[in-house]
């Protein structure tokens, strides 16, 4: 099966059970009071459900005419060929720098974060690259923090 | 309309909108330059920052000015490197880059320069006249109309997704809108679809969504596949600025079909610019003479202005249902609408009554904008050329980064990262199956307001007798099911010729 298939498989799954949840479940938690009223918050997941089951059928089921089909600019058959090892330690560091931003404080984990990925992709001139992502975590900070006035622990939390 | 032209000259010509339209003309060239950065992602990026101007004019004409730079700059590295950075100026590489490999790459620049003001300026005149016309009628409608107008708009982005993506377009249009539900909606006091997980309470962030639909996956695609960025020789000379006076005679009525015709594809909702910009190029071959068709991809100055003016004038184009009906045309208008929401300004059709200076300044800072844009890349682009040299290594860090940022500044909660981070994979892989990702965004940003319209016309008939007690909700939801259902059809009827003729062969 193609991935284009597989992918609309998925859907099917995922509208029937947003469509169970709708129809069958979340009603029942409903106040009396609200029963009266011609819409339920369940009306409109309802309906999107049905359109979705159907959609991701025609999908699913190959109606889609043929058409010209137009060609992915990745070969997913073929991931072998790309860097699929660099885009993974990168998303890597993504879920590192979500978890580290409030701990570790937003000036080091920032710069690690920087540092690390150019690392990764292949830089190794090390002084050059502490040097920009210095400034870079320096004006970004000083953008957000002072400038617009969103709060960003700078510091790790021990130290404030 | 004088009055209105007058309201938007003062509020457009007040310094710091002038410096804001600048200043976003900048930031959109300078960006846009860099491959793999659309207008989407430039916008959506600059989104924390326009909302937190506070003045929903002047974040609006910061925004406007943004993506006018970033289609702008996207041109300057398709006709320096072949390197288009946005969709809608690849058909500008396609006689731009020639011309500079001749030599001649000052000549292209300006010649882009030219068609691009000339699309956009006439573009906001034709603005200027369509909107308020579109506008007038818009006090017919209600919230019935409203959500059939949505529906309309909706299927009508699916319906032009092209041949063999239409079903795939309904699917993505239709997980935005679930996606949408999730959360408390506006009419009721209850969570819905929350998972158990306290951070959907609110539901899915739209700037999160924007950035894991857009610019993660790019930056991804540019880690998967490094001859993606790669951005050739930069340095090469730029000279032979001026244009000939043959040229110009060329190249005028071409800027002058392509600026209308571009204006026009703009307005409709899902086509866009650069779907304006690929018409305009093959309509000027059509009908251009033998021997120019020749030289059309070969470095033809008109091959260059087609999708040039077109693009620009689409872009100018695509505000017209965004600020007259509400509803986005395109994955950046519906970036922008996400924004003015967040603003507290409401597009439709009552913006022109309610809000008339923010309508009309955004119009004058078109004008402003176009004007700073020509005076910008004449003299400044052997500069401006410098960014492209940008190594990937920093490139790619950034884009991560300046994404991560703006999905955090918006809710200040970490776990929207890993959201986003979820959300980016998802949309990578459907990047790869060819899914369209602009409509789920799309879906998106309607849904909630879809669910609202169709909420108070519910109780307001005390069910669904409003679709048929209303003509026009009627009319627009026959013209949606038309719209969805038409490509199918005639797909259908070509194949069954085709298979009539194979048979009796």
């Amino acid at each position: 099966m193609s991935l284009e298939r597989a992918i609309a498989l998925l859907f099917l799954a995922l509208f029937i059970l947003y469509g169970y949840t709708a129809f069958f479940t979340m009603d029942a938690s409903l106040a009396p009071f609200m029963r009266r009223n011609p819409i339920w918050p369940s009306t409109f997941p309802k309906g999107i459900s049905v359109l979705g089951i159907l959609a991701s059928l025609y999908v699913l089921l190959g109606f889609e005419s043929a058409g010209e089909q137009k060609k992915s600019e990745i070969d997913y058959r073929n991931l072998g060929q790309y860097k699929i090892g660099q885009a993974l330690i990168l998303l890597a560091l993504m879920i590192a720098y979500a978890l580290l931003l409030r701990p570790a404080g937003f000036l080091l984990s920032t710069v690690l974060f920087l540092v690390l990925s150019a690392w990764v992709l292949g830089e190794r001139r090390i002084f050059m690259l502490l040097i920009v992502s210095f400034i870079a975590t320096g004006v970004v900070w000083y953008l957000v923090q002072q400038v617009l006035g969103i709060f960003l622990r700078p510091l790790p939390f021990f130290l404030g | 309309m004088f009055e209105g032209i007058l309201i938007g000259l003062s509020t457009a010509f007040s310094l710091s909108n002038l410096l804001m339209v600048i200043g976003g003309c900048l930031v959109g060239t300078f960006i846009g330059m860099l491959p793999g950065l659309g207008p989407m992602s430039i916008i959506a990026i600059m989104i924390p920052v326009a909302i937190s101007i506070g003045d929903p004019s002047a974040a609006l004409i910061l925004l406007a000015g943004v993506y006018y730079g970033a289609i702008f700059g996207g041109s300057t590295s398709s006709i320096l490197i072949n390197a288009p950075g946005v969709a809608s100026t690849v058909a500008t590489s396609f006689d731009g880059y020639p011309l500079a490999r001749q030599g001649k790459a000052g000549k292209a620049l300006t010649v882009a320069a030219i068609s691009s003001f000339a699309g956009g300026t006439i573009g906001a005149i034709l603005l200027m006249i369509f909107a308020p016309m579109l506008a007038s009628v818009a006090l017919l409608f209600h919230s019935a109309e409203y959500f059939a107008l949505m529906v309309v708009g909706l299927s009508a982005i699916a319906a032009f997704a092209g041949s063999g993506q239409v079903g795939k377009a309904i699917l993505m249009t239709l997980t935005g809108l679930m996606m949408a539900t999730v959360g408390e909606g506006a009419l009721f006091n209850m969570p819905r679809f929350t998972m158990g997980v306290m951070d959907l309470q609110s539901g899915f962030g739209f700037i999160t969504l924007a950035m894991a639909m857009f610019a993660l996956p790019e930056a991804l695609f540019l880690v998967l596949d490094p001859s993606r960025s790669n951005t050739g020789d930069a340095g090469s000379k730029i000279k032979d600025l001026r244009i000939t006076k043959d040229e110009a005679k060329q190249i005028t009525p071409v800027i002058g079909r392509q600026s209308i015709q571009g204006f026009l594809i703009g307005v409709l909702p899902g086509a866009g610019a650069t779907i304006a910009s690929f018409l305009g190029y093959a309509v000027e071959r059509n009908i251009a003479s033998k021997e120019e068709q020749e030289k059309f991809g070969k470095g033809s100055v008109k091959g260059l202005a087609a999708p040039e003016s077109a693009n620009n004038a689409a872009c100018t184009g695509s505000f017209v249902p965004l600020l007259t009906l509400g509803i986005p045309g395109s994955g950046t208008t519906a970036i922008l609408l996400g924004a003015l929401i967040a603003l507290n300004v409401s597009p439709g059709p009552r913006l022109m009554t309610t809000q008339p200076e923010i309508f009309w300044a955004v119009i004058i800072s078109m004008y402003v904008g176009n004007v700073i844009l020509l005076i910008l890349n004449l003299p400044l682009i052997p500069y401006i050329a410098k960014v492209l040299a940008v190594p990937r290594n920093y490139l790619i860090p950034f884009i991560l980064f300046f994404t991560m940022m703006g999905a955090y500044i918006g809710q200040n909660n970490a776990t929207e990262l890993l959201i986003l981070v979820g959300l980016g994979v998802i949309a990578t892989v459907l990047r790869f199956a060819n899914y369209p990702l602009a409509p789920l965004l799309i879906g998106f940003i309607l849904g909630s307001m879809l669910e609202d319209n169709f909420a108070r016309s519910m109780q307001l008939a005390r069910g669904f007798g409003f679709i048929t007690e209303r003509p026009m909700t009627m009319g627009l939801l026959l013209l949606a099911v038309a719209l969805v259902l038409l490509p199918g059809i005639r797909a259908r009827r070509a194949r069954r010729k085709s298979a009539f003729i194979a048979d009796g062969d």
